[in-house]
């Protein structure tokens, strides 16, 4: 799993495979990201020498990290390179950032086999080992080359913050000034990983290498791309799924001053024009007949009384324990909760757009490059290449929660699909306006779930049946044969099937009925609608009986230590005992805690909420404790938990994406609200110490501040919810 | 042609009068640090200022904004405000994916143009235009109150 291959590349096989040092056109750097010391990139100094694909370093004494996952936000253009900084001794303002080409032979993600791509929380956990091999290597490598260069023994050498030095003859070098010998040098096959109590970085705060390029507005999206010639398209989509283009009109269009194109592709009709507005302004003025005989046409509403329909009777069952039969027969008393969750739409804060250019060998792509192996070989079938042939440079993403990583390269597919259309004469940049973003499916999917548990005499849990109805995300994907097992989606029952609490009979089914509306992952998966459900239910039973709902999870948490210790640290930073002060007359305010593990790491959220009399309510303050392992950056982590309850508190809040006859309602931040400053609760972020290999933390924060939230609610109004968003 | 002054430079266009700010910055001028994210002054990612008021470039013709002052996030750090505000944002590792970021800061530096130490309520008031996906709202607080410290 942490095998990789070393090879001392020289620099121009380096370029040549690293690529897009050619992209610099309107926008220098627009590959070389960004380092802490510097708003942009700089070319890469002569003289260099790259131990591996991961590292680069220059005679100008610029250490280049390269990363092989999308930074959309959650850190990991800082993470990565400070492992290697960790084991190279290099001084942090000397780290500069590139982006990985496509190529997953050697950019592989280590947890998704041979596949290239972002996702799962994985970036950090699989490349923690990667990562720091590679710069042991280097710094083996500076040391032989030293130890050479002074003729001494390299033990008696020693590296810190980017400089070499031999002690007793007081002798020193930078990085650079060894970069030119070091290039002849084979690599070092083993290397030793420093101790932990050695570190200097991890585990400790490194600036983040994107921040001034961020602040300054130097930082390139693909929205900011500008290739000579280029043209940017609008694409009239149909206003429902699966409905195709019957005829357009095209003379409106084309009538509109700066539009040079009109053409139909698959996913409707694109308008290219010379700039942005134009376009806009003739896809408004395009007039197009839809073919909607294959179309979805069912609403929200239609869709939920289907599920309620399926969850009265068994599904597939995704865990069984026990007798649950039996112990339900002989239970005290039952209790039984239903919850409804609405389709959800990632709405990132740059809507998805994608730059292509054909040429005669294959075609280069530029994007918020999330899912390499997928979009090369989505894109590859669609223009008749192979995938080798589609170049990919990955760019900053406006955010992604999961969007980029389409399993099917929707977008990606689209903007070739155009470039095909208008036979390669110019680059494209394909443009999503805020309404195509919203409209275009791929949402979180729509869950109903039923929830039943027995009682015995003393309130002890004994049974638990939980059925989850709601569509397959990994069906008809490339995934499916991985991790849809006897018809159940491992996504559709994450949180559930593995729930951690001691119950003796306890059962998980799932009904995944097929609908026209496209899905996907969405910021933490299963557990944006499994962790409510099971953790707010939980909290009924502790209410049925008379216990304190922190100390019952705490007992049935006995066998679960990281759970329970990630639980307690919550419980104590919020004074979980300690009675809340109502602030004004007439409000009424509750404590809600809750803890659950996603992506190998565990999260426990205590919520304080006030709500008012006319039923508004507020988050005031959020205590969050997360055990991540080795906590590699603890800032980049405080940052993750504090973006994941944002994002997490504002779907519980707002977030409903809902059809009627088919179509979606919600078009733009109007009508499908994000969280805003005022409505952020201050949060305090409590890191469980850990040695053990560090796990993700940009997804497993986001689906516990619903439940929290709502067990809060509870406890101030005696109120349940039951289903999202939140109305009280 | 129209003529603007943006950044305290000339700078001449041949778009129609009525397209958006917004598009005649990044399409015609190439000055890409303004974002478009909603086009309908619902999120503040194209901030930028008019005579020194923030104001959404993607609901202001360019026909309107003929006649101001129009700095955007590539020339706000030659304010003294603007500057504040910026090395506040990277003490302080603000952004995440740092989209919205631009907006953010255009309207943090006019916030602090006109009020000196502001409360939170107005905070929250000038902020309250501008949206953040990725949940950075505490650090903005916590970046505004170092930048109202640090502007000299
Ligand atoms: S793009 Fe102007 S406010 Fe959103
Ligand atoms: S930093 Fe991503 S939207 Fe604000």
């Amino acid at each position: 799993m942490d095998k990789f291959e070393i090879v001392n590349l020289s620099r121009r096989d380096f370029l040549k495979a690293g690529a897009g040092l050619t992209l610099g056109i309107v926008a220098p750097g627009a590959f070389a990201q960004g380092g802490p010391g510097q708003a942009g990139g700089t070319a890469v100094a002569a003289g260099a020498f790259a131990p591996n694909a991961f590292v680069l370093i220059g005679s100008d004494n610029a250490v280049t990290v390269i990363v092989k996952h999308l930074e959309m936000g959650q850190g990991t253009y800082t993470g990565l390179p400070t492992l290697v900084a960790e084991e190279l001794d290099a001084d942090w303002s000397q780290i500069r950032v590139e982006g990985a080409p496509a190529d997953a032979s050697r950019y592989n993600n280590l947890f998704f086999g041979q596949m290239q791509g972002t996702g799962g929380s994985t970036a950090l956990a699989n490349s923690y080992e990667q990562m720091r091999k590679a710069g042991a290597a280097a710094r083996a490598m500076l040391v032989s080359a030293a130890a050479e260069r002074w003729n001494v023994g390299p033990e008696s050498i020693t590296v810190a913050r980017g400089v070499v030095t031999h002690q007793p003859s007081d002798r020193k070098a930078t990085f650079g000034q060894l970069a030119a010998d070091v290039a002849k040098l084979p690599v070092p096959q083993e290397v030793k990983l420093k101790d932990a109590k050695d570190f200097v970085y991890i585990g400790r705060r490194a600036p983040r290498t994107d921040a001034r390029a961020k602040s300054t507005g130097t930082a390139v999206f693909t929205q900011d791309v500008k290739l000579p010639g280029m043209l940017t398209a609008l694409v009239a989509h149909p206003p429902r799924f699966g409905a195709k283009v019957k005829s357009f009109d095209a003379a409106g269009a084309k009538a509109v001053k700066g539009v040079v194109d009109v053409v139909a592709i698959p996913q409707g009709v694109a308008v290219l024009a010379n700039d942005f507005w134009s376009a806009k302004k003739g896809r408004d003025a395009l007039g197009v007949d839809w073919d909607e005989t294959e179309a979805f046409k069912l609403g929200s509403n239609e869709i939920m009384a289907e599920y309620k329909r399926l969850a009265a009777t068994p599904g597939l069952p995704a865990r069984r324990e026990g007798d649950v039969g039996a112990a339900f027969a002989s239970a005290a008393r039952t209790l039984e909760a239903a919850y409804e969750f609405p389709y959800l739409a990632h709405a990132c804060m740059e809507p998805m757009n994608c730059v292509v250019q054909l040429a005669a060998d294959g075609c280069e792509i530029w994007n918020g490059e999330q899912f390499q192996s997928i979009d090369q070989g989505a894109v590859a079938l669609a223009l008749g290449l192979k995938p080798e042939q589609v170049k990919l440079n990955m760019l900053y993403a406006g955010g992604s929660f999961g969007r980029r990583a389409n399993p099917h390269a929707d977008y990606v597919v689209e903007a070739a699909a155009i470039a095909k259309a208008t036979g390669g004469r110019a680059p494209v940049k394909l443009v999503w306006t805020r309404e195509d973003d919203m409209r275009a499916g791929y949402y979180r999917p729509m869950y109903f779930h039923t929830l039943k548990a027995g009682l015995d005499a003393q309130g002890n849990i004994v049974a638990w049946q939980h059925r989850i109805v709601g569509q397959s995300i990994l069906a008809g994907t490339a995934f499916e044969g991985m991790m849809v097992k006897d018809g159940v989606d491992a996504t559709s029952v994450e949180g559930a099937a593995n729930l951690p609490y001691a119950i003796p009979n306890l059962g998980v089914e799932l009904h995944s009925p097929k609908m026209g509306v496209p899905v996907q992952w969405w910021r933490s998966v299963g557990s944006t609608h499994t962790a409510f459900s099971t953790e707010t239910f939980l909290d009924e039973l502790a209410a049925a009986a008379r216990k304190d709902p922190y100390q019952l999870r705490r007992t049935l948490l006995a066998k679960h230590p990281r759970h329970r210790a990630a639980l307690e640290l919550a419980a104590t930073e919020a004074d979980w005992t300690l009675p809340l002060q109502p602030i004004r007359s007439g409000d009424r305010r509750g404590r809600g805690i809750a803890v659950h593990e996603s992506f190998n790491t565990v999260v426990a959220q205590v919520a304080e909420v006030t709500v008012r009399p006319d039923g508004e309510f507020r988050v005031d303050r959020v205590m969050c404790a997360v055990d991540c392992g080795v906590a590699v950056n603890p800032d980049v982590i405080r940052a993750q938990m504090e973006s994941g309850i944002a994002y997490g508190l504002t779907a519980a809040k707002y977030g409903a994406i809902t059809l009627k006859d088919g179509a979606v309602e919600q078009s733009n931040f109007h009508d499908y609200m994000p969280l805003r400053l005022a409505e952020m609760p201050r949060v305090g972020v409590y890191i469980v110490r850990s040695a053990e290999k560090p796990t993700g933390v940009g997804e497993p924060s986001t689906p516990v501040i619903a439940p929290a939230v709502a067990n809060a609610i509870f406890a101030a109004t005696g109120k349940r919810v039951r289903s999202l968003p939140i109305k009280i | 042609m129209i003529t603007l002054n943006v950044n305290g430079k000339r700078m001449q266009t041949d778009a129609d009068p009525d397209t958006p700010l917004l598009w005649v910055l990044r399409d015609h001028l190439y000055m890409t640090g303004t974002k478009y994210g909603c086009g309908m002054a619902l999120c503040g990612a194209c901030t930028v200022h008019l005579n020194g008021e923030p104001a959404r470039s993607c609901s202001t013709t360019v026909g309107a904004a003929a006649k101001r002052q129009i700095t955007t996030i590539e020339g706000i750090g030659a304010t003294k405000e603007g500057k504040a505000v910026q090395e506040a944002w990277i003490a302080n590792d603000v952004p995440q994916c740092g989209y919205c970021q631009s907006g953010q800061i255009m309207s943090a530096a006019a916030l602090l143009a006109k009020v000196k130490r502001p409360t939170d309520a107005e905070v929250e008031a000038a902020m309250s235009g501008n949206v953040c996906r990725c949940g950075t709202y505490n650090r903005i607080r916590a970046a505004i109150r170092a930048a109202a410290r640090n502007v000299k």
